[in-house]
């Protein structure tokens, strides 16, 4: 299940979902993003997040689908929180559910990866005296096509 | 909005600095994304970036694409700076 909304999430409520997965789930693995103070600028104090509404969610339930066919997924859940958020708040959720720990560790991580270099989100870090869209890094890049 | 047209949206960074959230083009037969960011780009200004050094996405009926992808009339054509979520 997507989820791309303004609101908070809770993890905790999140994780004892996806345990009603079914007797075959074994492992669950959790990512939770959250705001920090530095970014391409220093001393930023929230960001702005925007997206396409519509294709984000095309796009991760794609990467939901890919990840069940290279690994055991029995359950995945992902939420991206956007609009105006504070710092230390959280931004986005991954969990996958499956037999085993290495399944559920991969898909996790393949699917936080890929979101952050194909689904159509940007952000923008505020500081006390300007605003900066966020540029895609080099390193994500990598390590998204280090999946291919 | 007629039926020969092409809805483009701008994203981000790119909607901000051409204050623009989206705008129609005509359809014609042949017609490109390619084609309809030169035709934007020549507008001159902000307009310019969309042919800059920057990066832009494509993406057709939300699903990416290339310069060199067909558009038609009905399409929803989006233009936008690589994505940074997560």
């Amino acid at each position: 299940m997507i989820s791309v909304q303004h609101g908070d999430f809770d993890p905790g409520a999140e994780y004892t979902a996806l345990r009603d997965s079914g007797a075959g789930t074994g492992a669950i693995a959790t990512f939770t993003g959250l705001v920090r103070d530095n970014g391409d600028l220093q001393g930023v104090t929230g960001l702005y997040l925007e997206h396409y509404p519509g294709m984000t969610e095309q796009v991760i339930q794609g990467l939901i689908d890919e990840a069940s066919e290279r690994w055991d997924v029995r359950k995945a859940r992902v939420i991206h929180r956007v609009g105006r958020l504070a710092l230390c708040d959280q931004i986005v959720f991954v969990g996958v559910c499956s037999a085993h720990r290495g399944d559920a560790f991969a898909a996790c991580e393949f699917i936080m990866d890929a979101l952050k270099t194909s689904a159509p989100f940007w952000k923008k870090e505020i500081t006390a005296d300007r605003e900066h869209w966020v540029e895609q890094k080099e390193a994500d890049l990598e390590r998204s096509q280090g999946w291919d | 909005m007629s039926d020969n047209t092409i809805t483009v949206r701008f994203f981000a960074r790119l909607r901000e600095e051409l204050k623009t959230e989206h705008l129609a083009v005509d359809a014609r037969p042949g017609l490109t994304a390619g084609d309809v960011l030169t035709e934007l780009a020549a507008r001159g200004g902000p307009w310019g970036q969309l042919q800059g050094d920057q990066p832009v996405m494509i993406a057709i009926n939300q699903a990416m694409a290339k310069p060199g992808s067909a558009v038609t009339a009905g399409d929803e054509l989006a233009f936008f700076p690589p994505v940074t979520g997560g």
